[in-house]
């Protein structure tokens, strides 16, 4: 019985065998999105796990003014029951870039550590000593042609680490203290108190990998708020492919109640076929998912170099429980779209007419607790966006705009509807309307699918033009000098200095260190009194007189993130590291930068800081100059090609790693709106099987079929124009929430909104052709469907 | 005469349903059609309505012969004058009752009063509803004034009282004849009912793929 | 003597974590450069209380068997490793390494330091007397008087250790053969000393008073390639007298048992290779393998027959490379406590 029932439902995919399709590849493109998305998180977590790793997920200790540890402060901390071990951290010049190098002590290294995992493998006599090893991952080893055979690959090492013993550091680095110590996590019994053998050393929560995790948080955010809205969008299609099949089934059911199979029987063979079908479409999804990721993994990679140094490996290794989560996603989701559909055929009385349903009854309640959610749902995304605050509250508001305006989308459709049906004359036009508005339930969730991807992309689209427009503007004003060139050493500056007087008109020197400013790694920088910085600077606020008073020291200029985060404006004073307090001039735009920034006159760095990297210059050249200087720099003067960048380079390498950043946000975009089409073209397949015996009446009294069609393809063309309307408002409002909400938690910056016409009238024309494609072919269907067919329906049940 | 059928022949695939039908209508006459199911009453209406095309022998609506018409031209007479009535999924969903009264009436650009049609009918409390919120019974009476608001030259019904009971399915025959009655309207009515059957002016019995008297 | 520390050594120079080594080839073959023992070489102190750079290993390495005022024995283990990794002599070359231990009733408590040289983390100097890895430190005017310190995350002693004796040469004239073929170590020892001072385990302050014993030893070539570990005791006799002995096993052929009688007045009697005889009795379960914790011990000559306990049979050294060390007690024809140390039970 139990077999001949499955055979019964199942024969209904061999007959329909692109209804089947439809619901695998919905189901699986859903799972797709969402996996690729996890995907991409993971790599990056997981690369970022393998820095923490490395760089130390214990506590460390530092000197409290940033100075180096000298190794006789290290021995007598040893000496006095502190197990520490001291690290070298700094930078190294590879042949293909700079690539981080940390010093290690593998003596004194706690063993817990996975750095000493990585070590398994090396004799220590080889790694030790001054020219020992350098261990890098196979990847990073490539940019460090430059050191030949002393390189060693290791497998499972941090991307964008050299790992060398204290002694090959301190060389490379020509530096002889250490950066910190790593507090071993087993201490021994007592120990002298740190403040009576090292006054100026303090203990630290790990640093660099943390913040690395925290500044790149909001990039995953916003990755992981793409996957799920991706997610939600493919669940239309699902729901609309699941309702399709369950309609046209619906005389099968009946009869195989009526035969004797009982309810809790058929909803069970239901299950079975769904869980199968998700698990199918689940493990496509998931395969679709790794591609998405591949595809598009070595972006986010750029992305995340670019913007925050963070660096991920390009090759994606999966955990089986990545595929596992995709198919649960998947399953999840055939749950929630069946769900409806298998409580109605639990309902179902075998003997019943075949009723059409209650559309206009129906609808209306649905539509009433619709607009109840929604009311809850602004309420809840106001409070919050406005009370709670932060980055997630920041994206519970934007999810809870988005919903409130999908769930609100049918009662304003409907409503437009009403309107339009009381304003039209004719017959033909008012039974058009009429039955437009009878079709919203049945569509509404594709339209709402379409409401979200449209308002998904203009709001993106708009927050990243924006940023683009308003970041290129920033550029100019940023990058004023013509060229920028970096001395291979300290002792070489004078030289160049000199060398470069009589070529250039101005020399701005770009002095820099970094340091702890209130509580987080930020960089300090010094310039000189220059018109070059009076005229660009982009300043958003400042005292009067900033630049005068700048140039005799009265205070400094901090980046728009610093501000924002400390809650710093022009006229206050803030606490500088090694305990000297200036005033606050002016506030500056500063994007792209995720570290907090401090400008003060060179004078006053060179003061008040040791540790000063003096080696990078800003030239300003006349125009037509620019080549010469360079030639003239890397022939007569003899620095090499790479310390030379000129204006135009930056700004192009700094525009493409925007494009890059947000290059995921695009082909993100593009497959949601692409799903959202889908979602369409399913729900209207789903109608069509139901429409029969509402346009059979009229074709009976006398409207040919293709004029029937032609209405049919025109409502699809009519909602979605409607829904694209209404999607500009939802998306600018989303844009103005990315702009002015979330960018200035997760980046610390906020920015003025553009708008885009042109951009939209694009969308418009994209959407119109969605949905006009999607209707296409149901309507082609009705226009050359046998007269017969449309007959039947009155002579026959269903 | 109002409705001439002359010689009709229908096949699907190797099955002869019609084979030389033959039969006439005059203005005002109410004709009833009986026959075994599945005997192709309901082909031969709709044949004679242009829903669907015939094989060989012509039909004659009005002295226009439907053969000499394309879909578009067959689509326009069943407008302007031929009215319908089917066994179900007579109404327009969307549409509520006073709407799907005036449906036909208003595609074919005539007036009627409304009011005087569904006082006639018994449907002056439900013009605002909706078809599903209606009995079979008075659906099949908002499907009869529907036919017959448009002042159509022929009506045509298939077992209009297929889905109802007795006491319903005898009411709303009768509101049928006595409709087409009152317009002058010509009535090819197939019922199953030899009872009903005997009501009309005039019985026809189709039995083989031919009419017998 | 500790002739496990070789195997240390060699674990610090080649594989620092793992301690999976390859076998105890590499022992027997890299002396180049380095100085090699000399039968002709007589011990001078205070000089060779300090480090002798230009041997490969060197030890400081004290035992001690303890008791509280209710008669409860503790161990305590100090040990500190020198290795070279080259035959350099400079500091830099050098790799320091510390072991400390208490075992007692509630369980075997250990640590591990390592240093490199030059960082002013490790060293010795001889006079005054100080050998030191971290805080852990055994200091004093000479070896003969010095304080004694230790610890880890669970335990601490500060032990004070005196002696008056003189300080005792191993083998001949402190020319110790680690076997047939000659391969040898400079080695001494000081087992005469008293000791006072306090343990802290994780149940509390104990004060405890016992005996101790010193091994110092230098080489540079320890080891024949076929030997796969070693059995070590250092004894007190109730009656005064001391004596050591050691057991080297070799997977080719019988081990070689070797040791050293020592008057109570500091005479040393060396024995011929095979006249000592160590033969395990007992076995204990610890750490997942098994271990000989109760040997008999025979030596004819002085009409020796004993039976020798582990007094904590757990007494086991997770270390890098890891080992057993711990007190025992011995009975039959002569009593007494004394200390056992096995190696490459892996
Ligand atoms: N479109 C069709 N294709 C094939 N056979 C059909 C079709 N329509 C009707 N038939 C068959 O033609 C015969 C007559 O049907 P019908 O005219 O509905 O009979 P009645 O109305 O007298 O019961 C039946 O056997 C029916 O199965
Ligand atoms: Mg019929």
């Amino acid at each position: 019985m139990t077999a001949a029932a499955l055979h019964a439902l199942l024969s209904h995919w061999r007959r329909k065998p692109f209804q089947l399709v439809t619901l695998v590849l919905g189901l699986a493109l859903a799972t797709a999105l969402w996996a690729g998305v996890q995907a991409i998180n993971a790599e990056a977590r997981k690369s970022y796990d393998d820095a923490a790793n490395v760089l130390g997920g214990s506590q460390v200790i530092v000197d409290s003014a940033g100075a180096q540890i000298a190794p006789d402060a290290y021995a007598t901390l040893r000496r006095n029951g502190w197990k520490v071990s001291p690290i070298v951290d700094g930078w190294v010049a590879g042949s293909e870039g700079r690539v981080r190098l940390l010093g290690i002590d593998p003596l004194t290294l706690s063993p817990g550590t996975p750095t000493r995992g990585a070590l398994e493998d090396i004799e220590l006599t080889d790694f030790l000593g001054s020219q020992g090893r350098i261990l890098t991952s196979p990847a990073t080893a490539t940019r460090l042609e430059n050191f030949g055979a002393r390189v060693q690959k290791v497998e499972g090492l941090a991307p964008g680490l050299a790992l060398v013993d204290l002694s090959g550091a301190a060389a490379l680095l020509e530096q002889s203290g250490y950066d910190r110590l790593e507090l071993d996590p087993e201490q021994p019994l007592s120990q002298t108190p740190l403040k009576e053998i090292a006054p100026s050393l303090i203990i630290k929560a790990p640093d660099s990998a943390g913040d690395l995790a925290r500044l790149t948080d909001s990039f995953h955010l916003n990755l992981t708020a793409f996957g799920l809205l991706s997610f939600a969008v493919g669940l239309f299609i699902v729901n609309g492919a699941v309702g399709l099949a369950f309609e046209q089934r619906r005389p099968v059911f009946r009869t195989l109640r009526a035969l004797g199979v009982p309810a809790r029987n058929l909803v069970f063979l239901l299950v079975v076929e769904l869980l199968i079908l998700a698990l199918i479409a689940g493990a496509i999804g998931v395969v679709l998912g790794y591609f998405i990721a591949a595809f598009l993994l070595p972006d986010v990679a750029a992305t995340l170099r670019g913007l925050y140094g963070a660096t991920i490996d390009g090759a994606l290794t999966l955990s089986p429980l990545w595929w596992l989560s995709g198919l649960a996603i998947a399953i999840l989701g055939t749950a929630l779209a069946a769900l409806t559909h298998l409580v109605q055929v639990a309902r179902l009385k075998p003997l019943a007419a075949a009723q059409p349903r209650a559309w206009a009854l129906a609808s209306e309640s649905v539509m009433r607790m619709q607009l109840i959610v929604a009311t809850l749902c602004l309420a809840t995304s106001l409070f919050a966006g406005l009370v709670g605050g932060g980055l997630v509250g920041g994206f519970v508001l934007l999810a809870g705009l988005l919903l409130t305006a999908a769930l609100a989308l049918p009662t304003a459709l409907s409503i437009i509807l009403r309107g339009a049906e009381r304003l039209s004359r004719g017959v033909l036009s008012e039974w058009f309307w009429a039955d437009t508005r009878q079709q919203l339930p049945g569509l509404s969730l594709a339209l709402m699918a379409l409401l979200l991807a449209l308002a998904a992309n203009i709001g993106v689209g708009t927050m990243v033009g924006s940023f683009r427009l308003t970041f290129t503007g920033w550029l100019d004003q940023r990058l004023a000098s013509e060229l920028y060139v970096t001395a291979e050493s300290e002792a070489e500056v004078t030289d160049l200095i000199a060398f470069l007087e009589p070529r250039t008109d101005a020399i701005l020197p770009i002095w820099h260190t970094d340091a702890e400013v209130l509580g987080a790694p930020a960089e300090i920088y010094g310039i000189v009194d220059h018109p070059t910085y009076r005229e660009n600077w982009p300043l958003l606020s400042a005292l009067p007189n900033v630049w005068d008073r700048i140039a005799i020291g009265e205070g400094a200029l901090i980046n728009e993130q610093l501000g924002r985060r400390e809650d710093i404006a022009p006229g206050d004073v803030i606490a500088m590291p090694g305990g000297w307090e200036t005033e606050v001039l002016g506030v500056y735009s500063d994007y792209g930068n995720p570290m907090g920034q401090v400008i003060l006159p060179t004078s006053t760095l060179t003061t008040r800081y040791s540790d000063i990297d003096r080696t990078d210059f800003g030239l300003r050249v006349s125009r037509g100059n620019v080549d010469a200087v360079r030639t003239s720099l890397t022939e007569d003067f003899g620095l090499p090609a790479e310390n030379i960048i000129d204006q135009a380079s930056i700004k192009s390498f700094s525009i493409d790693v925007f494009d890059r950043t947000f290059a995921v946000s695009a082909a993100l975009n593009v497959l949601t709106l692409a799903v959202a089409g889908f979602a369409i073209l399913t729900s209207l397949l789903t109608i069509a099987a139901m429409r029969l015996p509402q346009l059979a009446p009229i074709w009976a009294l006398g409207i040919p079929r293709h004029i029937l069609a032609r209405a049919e393809l025109i409502r699809a063309l009519i909602l979605a124009a409607v829904t694209f309307v209404l999607a500009v408002p939802v998306g600018l409002l989303l844009a103005w929430v990315l702009l002015a909400v979330i960018n200035v938690e997760a980046f610390g910056w906020r920015l003025p909104m553009h708008f885009f016409p042109a951009d939209w009238a694009w969308l418009a024309l994209l959407s119109l052709l969605a949905a006009g494609l999607a209707s296409l072919w149901p309507a082609r269907r009705l226009a050359t469907r046998p007269p017969a067919d449309l007959i039947r329906v009155f002579s026959h049940e269903r | 005469m109002l409705l001439d059928v002359q010689n009709l022949s229908k096949r699907f695939e190797a099955v002869t349903i019609l084979d030389g039908v033959s039969l006439s209508l005059a203005i005002g006459e109410s004709v009833a059609l009986t026959g075994e199911s599945g005997s192709g009453k309901s082909t031969l209406l709709h044949i004679i309505a242009g829903l669907e095309p015939a094989d060989g022998g012509e039909v004659t609506v009005d002295g226009i012969a439907l053969s000499t018409l394309k879909d578009a031209g067959r689509a326009r007479l069943r407008r302007d004058d031929i009215g319908i009535v089917f066994q179900q999924f007579n109404l327009i969903p969307s549409l509520n009752i006073a709407q799907n009264l005036l449906f036909q009436a208003r595609l074919a650009g005539r007036d009627a009063n409304l009011s005087a049609l569904a006082e006639q009918l018994g449907l002056s409390e439900h013009l605002s509803k909706y078809p599903e919120q209606l009995s079979g019974g008075q659906q099949q009476r908002v499907a009869i004034g529907r036919a017959i608001a448009a002042r159509p030259k022929l009506v045509l019904a298939d077992e209009p009282t297929g889905n109802l009971d007795e006491t319903t399915g005898d009411a709303v025959f009768d509101l049928l004849l006595q409709s087409a009655k009152e317009t002058g309207a010509g009535l090819l009515i197939v019922t199953h009912s030899e009872r009903l059957a005997s009501r009309s002016n005039r019985r026809l019995h189709l039995r083989q793929g031919r009419i017998q008297q | 003597m500790n002739a496990k520390a070789f195997l240390f050594v060699f674990a610090v120079a080649f594989l620092p974590f793992l301690a999976s080594a390859q076998g105890f080839a590499g022992l027997g073959q890299s002396s180049d450069g380095f100085a090699l023992p000399d039968p002709d070489t007589r011990f001078s102190f205070p000089d060779d209380h300090g480090p002798h750079p230009n041997f490969r290993i060197e030890w400081w390495y004290v035992t001690a068997n303890l008791r509280d005022k209710d008669g409860v024995d503790y161990g305590v283990q100090w040990t500190l490793f020198r290795n070279a990794m080259t035959p350099s002599g400079t500091d830099a070359d050098q790799i320091w390494m510390g072991h400390a231990a208490v075992s007692g009733p509630d369980g075997h408590y250990f640590d591990e330091r390592f240093s490199r040289g030059g960082s002013g983390t490790a060293g010795v100097s001889s006079e005054p007397f100080e050998a030191f890895i971290d805080e852990w430190v055994m200091t004093g005017s000479d070896p003969n008087n010095v304080r004694l310190h230790a610890q880890g995350s669970d335990f601490s002693y500060d032990l004070s250790l005196q002696a008056s004796n003189e300080f005792v040469p191993q083998g001949a004239n402190g020319f110790s053969a680690k076997s047939h073929e000659g391969l040898a170590s400079h080695y001494y020892s000081q087992p005469f000393y008293k000791i006072s001072g306090t343990v802290i385990l994780p149940s509390g302050e104990i004060s405890v008073t016992g005996r101790g014993w010193l091994d110092r030893e230098w080489s540079s070539q320890p080891l024949s390639p076929t030997q796969t570990g070693w059995d070590w005791i250092s004894l007190h006799l109730d009656g005064g007298d001391k004596m050591m002995g050691y057991r080297l096993r070799d997977e080719t052929g019988p081990a070689y048992t070797v040791g050293t009688w020592i008057s109570r007045d500091g005479t040393p009697t060396p024995f011929v290779p095979g006249e000592l005889t160590m033969t395990p009795i007992e076995w204990a379960s610890v750490a997942d393998r098994d271990v000989p914790v109760g040997w008999r011990v025979t030596l004819p000559k002085r009409d020796l027959a004993i039976q020798v306990e582990a007094i904590y049979p757990q007494s086991w050294m997770s270390t890098a490379v890891p080992y057993w060390e711990g007190p025992v007690s011995f009975d039959g024809t002569h009593k007494g406590i004394g200390y056992l140390e096995m190696t490459g039970y892996e």
